[in-house]
């Protein structure tokens, strides 16, 4: 079961990569809908198996068709966007590995971690996880909904034609 | 099924950290490398699930629900900022007939 860690990272370091540097925006998003499956895979292997479903549920089903359907909305799988310069591009790369680098120098021997709880893998079961959400968490779940309203209103108002701006 | 649920116990934390920092490292890099901007919202969600495996981690390690009641709330996060970006991809689309985010330069200075 240790393998099966390596083996689910392995892919979701190449898939992110290729998320990366493939050019085809529908390529990007096959790739990252292979890299969110492995992701639910690690939640499986954490004893989350509600973050599991959900991840699944949420990401692999409704966002990443919601990529997908703006992709092709937008008719861009054949729209050709230049490349940023080589120079820009190098530095990017460079930037992401120093940052990398100095994560892991800050993070390498700072945690000693003693658990707070006797371990148990019923954590992530739905029984356990509602009832955190529901009793100490409540009022944040409640005021997400206000946060989900204000999101459907804003994205009403940016998708509705502005007749203001036809001059621009 | 006993195997997958004491997985965890032979594997070090330090490993959990040093995945989901190659994949926040890998998500900047994809911000800072690419020019289309629905490119660099997928490596905006790259990030943001790096935030929630190490939450994931964290909350197994140490047998507690609520690590994994913020992940759920990084989930709805994300799922209403997936909403208004795309919405205003579909704007950008539609005012400058274009996603390459260095039509929208004015902003910068």
């Amino acid at each position: 079961m240790v393998f099966l860690f390596y083996f689910l990272s392995a892919i979701m370091v190449i898939s992110a990569l290729l998320v990366v540097f493939s050019k085809s925006p529908i390529n990007n998003v096959i790739y990252l809908i292979i890299c969110f499956i492995a992701m639910a895979g690690h939640y499986i292997l954490l004893n989350a198996q509600f973050l599991a479903v959900v991840h699944i549920i949420v990401y692999t089903g409704a966002i990443m068709v919601l990529f997908l359907f703006v992709i092709m909305l937008l008719n861009l799988n054949k729209a050709i966007i230049p490349q940023k310069s080589a120079a820009t591009r190098i530095l990017a790369v460079v930037t992401g590995g120093i940052f990398f680098l100095v994560l892991i120098a800050a993070t390498r021997q700072t945690f000693v971690i003693t658990p707070r709880y006797a371990f148990t893998s019923e954590i992530g079961l739905v029984a356990n996880v509602g009832k955190t959400l529901f009793h100490e968490f409540l009022l944040p779940f409640e005021i997400s909904s206000v946060l989900f309203i204000s999101a459907m209103v804003g994205a009403v108002m940016f998708g509705k034609r502005d007749h203001t701006s036809d001059e621009l | 099924m006993k195997e997958i649920t004491s997985a965890i116990q032979l594997i070090p934390l330090q490993h959990y950290i040093i995945l989901s920092v190659t994949l926040f490292s890998i998500g900047m890099m994809g911000v800072l490398f690419r020019r289309n901007i629905i490119a660099i919202l997928m490596c905006l969600e790259l990030m943001f699930n790096s935030a929630n495996l190490l939450l994931a981690a964290f909350s197994a390690y140490h047998s507690d629900p609520s690590g994994q009641v913020f992940v759920f709330f990084i989930m709805i996060v994300a799922a209403a900022e997936v909403a208004v970006g795309l919405s205003i991809v579909v704007m950008m689309k539609r005012n400058v007939e274009s996603v390459d985010i260095n039509l929208l330069n004015r902003l910068k200075w």
